[in-house]
């Protein structure tokens, strides 16, 4: 299949910004900030980077395989699942309601397709990912696994075991990204738990650290990714410092910890719907 | 005293429930090529090291950091492997419990958690690392198998046959030489309980280290014409309801015991199962709601009440109560 031109996938992410914000209006409930701002990340992984297969197998075999430990912001990631193909448009109107597959966090109790774990409680996506990584070896597959983090989660104490295994296993079929927007719940990271040097941390645990300066720059996330695949196989793991903005694409949600996680409401959705361009048509 | 009893299982030797679980792995690893093992430094405790040598490919060292080793092995599944992590119970459970959750339990992982040194027989070391509630936190979590084997051979047992279910399993046992009273190459049966003595006036449910004091148990009231029937409850869950149930039908009354808390442990579930489908007087023997202490492990069972003097002493009250 013939990789979607750039203008194509900036109409994706248009769409998937549109799903985001009427999937969180619609219950309430929900984190539109960081699902907005890695929309380039997660439309350049399943339209452009990955080989993977609608037809999910849990497996994914042959496959390259996305773990997402930030798990809170799964509208982002439903909504890209649903735009893939693995399950219809229509069920996005489901999240985070009684008897859905969506559920606030991923999980794969529901069966909803392209969910391979749950996430949610953070610092724990790494570690699988870092598994799946080590079964793919063992079972000769040299696809490639993904895994995405965020920033604030850095001050959870797993991501350093799980930092330091990596390279001493030699886990080179992974490249790992963090979200780095700067914000977590409370406030402004460096307020809240002062990161200071990631790209220092992760270089001193052994890995190959590179940066994306603009994350919602969809070239500069494509071009990162094709360079972090371009570093694998040599005995070390890929950690992708991405550097993006909390709410892109929305001006009143942008840069601000405060649309962390809550709801806009008609008016903002309003508001928010028409900066954003219908492209595949609203669920 | 136990030489000279009439106990209706015996045994020529004594070896540690975690070398069944180490011999048990290697020939698992043997027969299954998807059976791989993950350790945080302390394959020499849980006797992984004739894996490790035999299989070094499917084989990780993770270090001190057992939540990692919980997610890696989790991730481990979804290429279709199958992990047996190896700690002690301690920090296979309690100390990794939110990572067992969401990224096993949760996530219907096929994990197993194979954890050593359980309970009060880990003796010296002391409290910090004689869980008593880790059967409890298992077993409060859904889709978990919760195994607890009574010896050597039993061990080995249950380790090559929890390869062959898929879900994720909490497989406990412990460090001090052990009487080995059940026959070599017997078949595992996952949530069947075994019903070793035959008897009519009470059933005693044990599991663990206290199937062999039950079994002493059951010799010294049958000195005083007491017929004990002896069930080992190797799986705590899923609970066989069904064995325990016509047990009860017919001696009226029973007693547990396990190296556990009474909170939370086996002896509450076989209580949840009277309760709600056959009441009858059951006494529990356990640990009362308190830590242990450093001390040689029979030392430990007779201080915390956990032998079969004690097990005699549990079946006196009950058929007191019929």
């Amino acid at each position: 299949m013939e990789k979607p031109s750039i203008k194509q996938l900036k109409e994706i992410c248009s769409q998937v910004r549109r799903d985001i914000v009427r999937m969180v209006h619609g219950v309430q409930s929900g984190h539109p900030g960081a699902s907005l701002g890695c929309t380039e990340f997660f439309v350049a992984l399943y339209f452009h980077q990955m080989k993977h297969n609608k037809d999910f197998d849990p497996k994914g075999l042959g496959e390259d395989l996305f773990f997402l430990s930030n798990g809170h912001i799964s509208p982002v990631w439903y909504s890209v699942l649903a735009r893939s193909g693995y399950f219809p448009a229509e069920e996005l109107a489901t999240f985070r309601k009684i008897d859905s597959r969506l559920q606030g966090h991923p999980a794969t109790e529901e069966g909803l397709p392209g969910i391979r774990i749950a996430s949610g409680s953070l610092g724990q996506g790494l570690s699988v990912a870092i598994g799946a990584a080590l079964a793919k070896k063992l079972n000769n597959d040299t696809r490639t696994v993904y895994a995405l983090m965020g920033d604030g989660e850095q001050q959870e104490g797993q991501i350093w075991e799980a930092a330091m295994c990596a390279p001493h296993h030699g886990v080179d079929n992974l490249i790992a990204s963090i979200d780095v927007n700067g914000q977590q719940i409370d406030g402004p990271t460096d307020k809240i738990m002062n990161l200071l040097d990631l790209k220092a941390k992760w270089e001193a645990f052994g890995w190959q650290v590179i940066e994306t300066e603009n994350g919602n720059d969809i070239e500069q996330v494509i071009f990162s990714l094709e360079k972090a695949k371009g570093m694998l196989g040599n005995g070390k793991p890929v950690l992708n410092l991405l550097r993006t903005d909390m709410g892109y694409g929305v001006d009143f949600m942008v840069g601000t910890h405060k649309w962390h996680g809550i709801a806009p409401d008609d008016e903002q959705l309003a508001s928010a719907l028409g900066q954003l361009e219908e492209t595949l048509g609203d669920y | 005293m136990e030489k000279t009893l009439d106990t209706k299982f015996t045994y020529t030797e004594k070896k540690d429930t975690r070398s069944g679980f180490g011999d048990g792995f290697l020939e698992v690893g043997r027969k299954n090529p998807d059976v791989v093992g993950l350790c945080a430094d302390l394959i020499g405790s849980l006797k992984m090291g004739a894996f490790q040598k035999e299989f070094p490919d499917r084989f990780f060292q993770v270090g001190i950091a057992e939540a990692n080793m919980m997610g890696v092995a989790a991730g481990l599944t979804i290429g279709g492997k199958i992990p047996y992590t190896g700690t002690f119970a301690n920090f296979s459970t309690g100390r990794v419990y939110d990572q067992i959750r969401q990224s096993i339990a949760y996530s219907g992982k096929n994990v197993k958690i194979c954890a050593s040194h359980a309970g009060l027989t880990l003796g010296e070391d002391g409290a910090t690392h004689q869980i008593l509630e880790d059967v409890g936190m298992m077993r409060m979590l859904p889709h978990m198998t919760v195994i607890n084997p009574c010896d050597y051979n039993q061990t080995k047992a249950a380790t090559i046959a929890i390869a062959d279910y898929e879900g994720p399993v909490y497989l406990r046992f412990g460090r001090p030489k052990w009487p080995i009273f059940t026959p070599a190459n017997q078949k595992f049966e996952i949530g069947k309980a075994w019903k070793m003595i035959d008897g009519k006036d009470v059933s005693i449910f044990a599991t663990g280290h206290l199937v062999w004091e039950a079994v002493v148990a059951e010799a010294l009231l049958r000195e005083e014409g007491i017929q004990a029937e002896v069930i080992n409850l190797h799986t705590i869950k899923p609970l066989d309801t069904e064995a325990i149930l016509d047990s009860v039908a017919k001696t009226g009354c029973a007693v547990t015991a396990e190296e556990h808390q009474l909170n939370g442990g086996m002896g509450d579930s076989v209580a949840q199962t009277l309760v709600r489908n056959h009441p009858a007087p059951l006494e529990m023997v356990g640990v009362n709601d308190s830590f242990g202490e450093s001390g040689k492990p029979e030392d430990l069972l007779e201080k915390y009440g956990l032998n079969a003097a004690n097990i005699v002493k549990a079946v006196k009250r009950v058929l007191a109560r019929k």
